[in-house]
Parts: structure tokens; C-alpha cells; sequence
């Protein structure tokens, strides 16, 4: 029962209905159309008869009088299927025709009517007739009229069609309406219990597809890509706790182990002091490299940041040279800058600058030439192309191989040779991760000989304009923007 | 640092107990409030200096406290402390009125001196005068020169502003992230020395040579400046 109900509750259904709906007032409407369209051409032509006849009698009443109407009523009412003929004199007494009963008052207005009648030899049955009454000189009345029986059955007929043809659309829509909503109720209860499955932890089904190509099949072919995108991710993040467990242990384990050897062998305040600080700055590599995961994790869920302003990213190189500068001074080494002005990006300044630090702070651990002839120079650039703001780090260091570029932005990497340095292996995966929010990207090439390192970040679509800026210089600021537009609808795709 | 009156509303018992443990070993006086509801009640009616509050409390939550306080034009200062040290969560907190931020874990060190910091702004010691005077270091904040003892010292855009930003916070600690916030405007943690490296810059200017040294390092913590000779 509750099947039946089910049935009866899909929108299939319902849609059966609705049509039947209209079909039904459709037929009514035809139906109709074509009846009354009928009875008008029936009534017009009775009454094409009816005048025909009139005018006949009358033209004999004026040839041979009264006497020669009534001889020729009284012929034609013996014809078979005769028409209805009533002559009365001045007092209202019938002299001829074959009426036996007239409503009263039909005869006082002449002109033309629809009246009941009875017809002499039946009288008691009630019949209709299309009548006109005529008036003769002398005091003489004129009726001549036609039976309405053949109109009257015509629609009958086309009533009973009506109601049959109402009859078997109900009953074929009906029944149809009921087919098609099984056959949808059927696949979406297909679908239904697949979903059901899969949200019970059956992850590798997907929803049945008929090969129809319909819009519920196309439903269903998304709906299965989508499960296909949520166990992808959903392996990736099983990937990154595994990794986030493996590297989180290591340096947890050192920390215990110091705490242990500690309390075994130290023995002086001194050296418990040494331990103890030692621990402090263990666990602060630990917070550090847990607050640099979740910052990534945060950046590729994707999820919207607030903050976001437009800023020059020139502003922000120059800023993290000048940051950087006594420290690269102190390694023996030379930041050379090149940063064009207007490069306004939208996003977030602090994030940006963090990426940029990542990378000037790489190129400074990494980066020394390994010829002492060469000076070890890192170079900031920063410039506008295509729309796009492009942040530039390039060192004169051992460079990293082709192969190796890509591996080199996963997280907890450190190639070999850099693993006795300072460091987390995080710095370029947040750096990616940061131009992956901004829709921009990475790029790892060669600088011959070294690394360069490009952070791409889409212009801004709106840069500020300012109010002392010339004409041209505005007008520059435009075309870019248009540039900028265009490339930043492409990067989001 | 002068006495302060510290109030923290933290619902972990643990770091809740800690922290006044700690505040009162510093030589201030610290309250414990355990939930949102509580906190706002003494934060409205005890004269505090400064408010450290959680941002997840039960009852009411560490922002709305904040707003709540704010709205009853109760202005004291307000560390925000939280487990979600994401670069918009500090934006979020202090928009809702907070006048700091720090991630947990933190180092007490570095809270200490934040702390420090908010009751000194409040207090309104340091803020709009126009010399800057450490020692026999003066620093003219108008004609943006500096001398120690009478000699001009020239100093480079940034190095004036780092020096001023140690001035006026003169014989309290300064944390290296709060020299990155305060100086370069940016929040995120320098890993590496790079701080140092340009305080050391910075100390060679002005304190080699002279005697006795201005700017000190405090261990484990940051910087100070302050007048050796009291």
C-alpha cells in the first residue's frame, strides 16, 4: 500500500496528472467547439428552409387566397417527414396544419422562435421546433415551423462522445501516468539505495546508470564523478595524516629523548637548565612545524580567507629585501632587487609576504655559490606579465635538478645535502600553497647556474586608482586591468 | 614593569592556573575567571589593566565577551589567546575589539611582553611625546634625529623605527614577533635570525663606544632597552 502511495506521490505522477488536466479541458473545448458550430449551421439552414416556405404561401395566398393555403397545408402534411404548419383565422382557431398544441402566446408575436409543440395523432409528447410566425391580410396567421429531433440527437451524440473520450483519457492517463512514475520511482529508488551504501561506508559504489542519456542519467554521471572527487580527496588527506603522524614523531621523539637522557645523566642545575632549554626550543620547532601544517591544510581546503586587500606586491619584496638584507649580509651573500611599481594584487598581504620570506629564506640557506670565484648573489625581481604578477627569487646556488622540481613542493621534502640545516622541509609547500589560494601557481627553473623561483599571482581586477596619477598613466592602468581580467578568469578554471 | 592587575578568563584549569601562577612570579596580580559569563561580570566590574581571554570559553564565547565589554564602553585592554592561529582568525579577533593576538602554544616569555605592552599603551606613558629619551640617548621624534651623549648618530629609515618602536616601549621586554608586527608590519614567525641580525646592526650604532650598553638581550625572551646606569 504504501508502494502504491509512494507511486501516487512522485512527481512523475503528479506531472501525469497535471497533463491529463489539460488534455481533458482540451477535448471539452474541441468537442464543444465543434457541436455549437454545427447546431448553428443545423439552425441556419432550418431557417433557410422555414422562409423558403413562408414565402411560398404567402405568394399563393395572394394569388388564390386563403382557401388554396389550406388545400396545399393540407397536401404537404401528408407527405412523410413533412415540416409543422399551423394556419389560425382572426379568432385564433386552427382551419389547417398539422399542430394540435401550441404553448400559449406563440402565435401573437410574429417573427421567429424555438417552441414546444405537440403533433396531431400523438398527442401528450412534447416536442421542439424552430417556428415562424407570419401574418396574412385578413386577419390570418401563418405558422410554418421544422422539428428540432435531429439537432437534439446530434448533441446527444456529441455528448456522448464527450464523456467517452473524458472516460478513456482518464482512464489510459490514469493507468500511463502510474507506468512512467514506477519506471522513475524505480530508478530513483535505485539510486536511493546506492547513495544509502555509500554513505554506510561502501565508498566504492556508484549509482546505477540505464544508458537512457536522459537528464537523470547525466544527474547521475555527475553525482558519480563527484563521489569519485570526495574519495580522491579523502585518500589525500589520509596521505597527509599519515605524513603529518610520521613527521610529527620524529622530532617527538627527539624531544622525549632528551627529556630522558636528562633526568639520567645530568647532574648539576646547570645542566638540567641546558636540558630544559633544549626541550623549550625542540617543541618550539614542533609548534612551528604543526602551525606551518595547518596553514597549509587551511590554504588546500580551499576555504575563503578574510583579510583579503588589494596591495603592491612590489611593496611587499621591497619590504622583505630590506628584512632580509643584514641577514644575507651576515651569510656573505647579496640581494640584488629589480621590482617594477603597480603591481597590485588582491589577496593577502601576510600570506604573500610569508611566501616570499619562504623563498629568500631558502635561497639564503641554499643558495651560496659553491665557486667561492662567484659572489653568491640572490636576486628579487618583481614584475607584471599578462596580467599576472610574477615574484622572483633566483640564487647562484647548486640549483635543483630537473627531475627532483616538482617532488620539491610536497611537504616535509628536504633533498639531501640540506638535511643538516635548519628547516622543516614546509617552506615551498606553504609557498605553493599560498599561490594555489591566490590562483596562481609555483614555478621551479633554472637559473644558470641555480635556482629560480617564481611565485605567479594573478594581478588584481581592480587595481586603486589614484587621484594624482596623469591621464596616461591611468589609461595604462586600464589596459592592464582588462588583461588582467581576462587571465584571471582563465587561472580560476 | 610597575604592578599590574591582570585578569584571565580561561576555562582550562590547568593553563588557567599557570598562567596566574606565572603572572604573580612577574610581580602583578592576576584573577582567574573559568567561563565567558564570569569573565564578563569581573572584567566589568574590577579595574583591570589588561583582559587575556580564550576565545572558546563556555557560556560565552572569548568575542563576543570582547564586543559585549566593548559596547559597555569598558576599554581596557584585551590579549586574545587561541588555539586557531590562522592568519584570519587574528584578523576576526581583532576586529571584534581585541587589542592583541596570540596563537597557543605560546611562549609565556612572549605573552608576558605583549601584556606588558597593552597596560603600558593604556597607561598612555610613552605614547605622543616628542622625545624619546634612553640614558644618554635621545631620540627627536619631530626632526627624526638621534644622538647619544651630544654626537649625532645617522640611522637608516628602518633602523629609526625599530629604534623608536624599543624606546618607547623602554625597560620592557619586546619579543622578535612583536618587532615583526610592530616595525615590518608582518605576522608570521621569522624563523630565522633575521631580527637579530638587524638589532645587532642596530646596537653597533649605538651603543659601541659608548658606555654603559642600552640595548640588551633578554634570553630566551627578546630585547630591552633601558638605562643601565638605574
Amino acid at each position: 500500500m504504501t508502494a502504491l502511495a509512494n507511486l501516487f506521490r512522485t512527481t512523475a505522477f503528479k506531472l501525469s496528472l497535471a497533463y491529463l488536466l489539460i488534455f481533458s479541458i482540451g477535448a471539452g473545448v474541441i468537442i464543444g467547439w465543434v457541436s455549437w458550430n454545427v447546431r448553428r449551421l443545423l439552425d441556419e439552414q432550418i431557417a433557410a428552409t422555414v422562409e423558403a416556405e413562408i414565402n411560398g404561401l404567402s405568394e399563393q395566398y395572394a394569388r388564390g387566397g386563403i382557401r388554396v393555403i389550406v388545400d396545399v397545408i393540407e397536401r404537404r402534411t401528408r407527405q412523410p417527414g413533412a415540416s409543422l404548419y399551423l394556419v389560425t383565422n382572426f379568432a385564433g382557431q386552427a382551419i389547417a396544419g398539422n399542430i394540435a398544441q401550441l404553448p400559449p402566446g406563440v402565435l401573437d408575436q410574429p417573427g421567429v422562435r424555438e417552441t414546444t409543440y405537440e403533433r396531431q395523432g400523438e398527442l401528450g409528447v412534447e416536442r421542439r421546433a424552430l417556428a415562424r410566425i407570419f401574418l396574412l391580410p385578413g386577419g390570418f396567421r401563418l405558422l410554418v415551423g421544422r422539428d428540432l429531433e435531429d439537432r437534439e440527437a446530434l448533441r446527444r451524440v456529441f455528448s456522448r462522445a464527450l464523456l467517452t473520450s473524458l472516460f478513456w483519457l482518464i482512464v489510459i492517463g490514469t493507468i500511463g501516468g502510474l507506468l512512467v512514475a514506477r519506471r522513475v520511482l524505480r530508478r530513483v529508488d535505485g539510486m536511493n539505495d546506492s547513495v544509502r551504501s555509500i554513505m554506510s561506508g561502501d565508498l566504492s559504489r556508484r549509482l546505477p546508470l540505464s544508458r537512457t542519456n536522459d537528464e537523470l542519467e547525466r544527474l547521475t554521471i555527475n553525482l558519480n564523478s563527484m563521489l569519485d572527487r570526495i574519495v580522491e580527496l579523502m585518500k589525500g588527506l589520509r596521505e597527509v595524516s599519515d605524513n603529518i603522524a610520521h613527521d610529527l614523531k620524529t622530532p617527538l621523539t627527539r624531544l622525549r629523548n632528551r627529556a630522558e637522557e636528562a633526568l639520567r645523566t645530568a647532574q648539576t642545575p646547570d645542566e638540567f637548565r641546558g636540558a630544559l632549554e633544549k626541550t623549550i626550543e625542540e617543541s618550539d620547532t614542533l609548534i612551528r612545524i604543526f602551525n606551518a601544517l595547518l596553514m597549509i591544510a587551511r590554504m588546500e581546503a580551499g576555504s575563503e580567507i578574510e583579510g583579503k586587500t588589494d596591495f603592491d606586491a612590489g611593496d611587499v619584496a621591497r619590504d622583505l629585501v630590506e628584512l632580509y638584507e643584514p641577514a644575507a649580509e651576515d651569510a656573505q651573500m647579496r640581494i640584488e632587487t629589480d621590482i617594477a611599481s603597480g603591481l597590485t594584487v588582491h589577496g593577502s598581504r601576510e600570506l604573500i609576504g610569508q611566501a616570499l620570506a619562504n623563498l629568500i629564506d631558502n635561497a639564503l640557506k641554499y643558495g651560496a655559490s659553491p665557486n667561492a670565484d662567484h659572489p653568491s648573489i640572490v636576486r628579487v625581481s618583481a614584475s607584471a606579465e599578462g596580467g599576472q604578477v610574477l615574484l622572483r627569487v633566483g640564487d647562484r646556488g647548486p640549483g635543483i635538478a630537473a627531475s627532483e622540481r616538482e617532488h620539491v613542493l610536497g611537504r616535509f621534502v628536504r633533498l639531501e645535502g640540506s638535511r643538516s640545516r635548519p628547516g622543516s622541509g614546509l617552506g615551498l609547500s606553504l609557498a605553493a600553497a599560498v599561490a594555489r589560494l591566490h590562483n596562481g601557481e609555483i614555478r621551479i627553473e633554472d637559473n644558470a647556474p641555480g635556482l629560480l623561483v617564481t611565485l605567479v599571482i594573478p594581478a588584481a581586477a581592480a587595481p586603486p586608482v589614484h587621484t594624482d596619477k596623469t591621464q596616461a598613466d591611468r589609461t595604462q592602468v586600464d589596459k592592464t586591468n582588462e588583461r588582467s581580467e581576462k587571465t584571471t578568469v582563465e587561472t580560476a578554471r | 614593569m610597575s604592578l599590574m592587575r591582570i585578569l584571565v578568563i580561561e576555562d582550562d584549569r590547568e593553563a588557567a592556573g599557570y598562567l596566574v601562577k606565572s603572572f604573580r612570579e612577574a610581580g602583578h596580580l592576576a584573577d582567574h575567571a573559568a567561563d565567558g559569563l564570569e569573565g564578563y561580570a569581573m572584567a566589568r566590574e574590577g579595574a583591570y589593566e589588561v583582559l587575556v581571554v580564550d576565545r572558546m570559553l563556555p557560556k560565552l564565547d572569548g568575542l563576543s565577551l570582547i564586543g559585549g565589554l566593548r559596547e559597555q564602553k569598558v576599554e581596557t585592554p584585551v590579549l586574545i589567546l587561541s588555539a586557531l592561529g590562522q592568519v584570519d582568525d587574528r584578523v576576526k579577533g581583532l576586529r571584534a575589539g581585541g587589542d592583541d593576538y596570540l596563537a597557543k602554544p605560546y611562549a609565556f616569555s612572549e605573552l608576558l611582553a605583549r601584556v606588558e605592552v597593552l597596560a603600558r599603551r593604556r597607561a598612555g606613558a610613552a605614547g605622543e611625546t616628542t622625545q624619546l629619551r634612553v640614558g644618554g640617548l635621545e631620540l627627536d621624534r619631530l626632526a627624526h634625529t638621534l644622538t647619544r651623549d651630544g654626537k649625532d648618530i645617522p640611522l637608516q629609515p628602518r633602523e629609526y623605527r625599530l629604534l623608536e618602536y624599543l624606546m618607547r616601549h623602554a625597560g620592557q621586554v619586546v619579543t622578535r614577533t612583536m618587532l615583526l608586527e610592530n616595525v615590518w608590519d608582518y605576522h608570521f614567525d621569522p624563523q630565522t635570525n633575521v631580527i637579530d641580525v638587524h638589532i645587532s646592526r642596530l646596537r653597533s650604532k649605538i651603543d659601541k663606544g659608548f658606555d654603559p650598553p642600552l640595548l640588551h638581550t633578554i634570553r630566551g625572551a627578546g630585547y630591552m632597552i633601558r638605562d643601565g646606569a638605574r
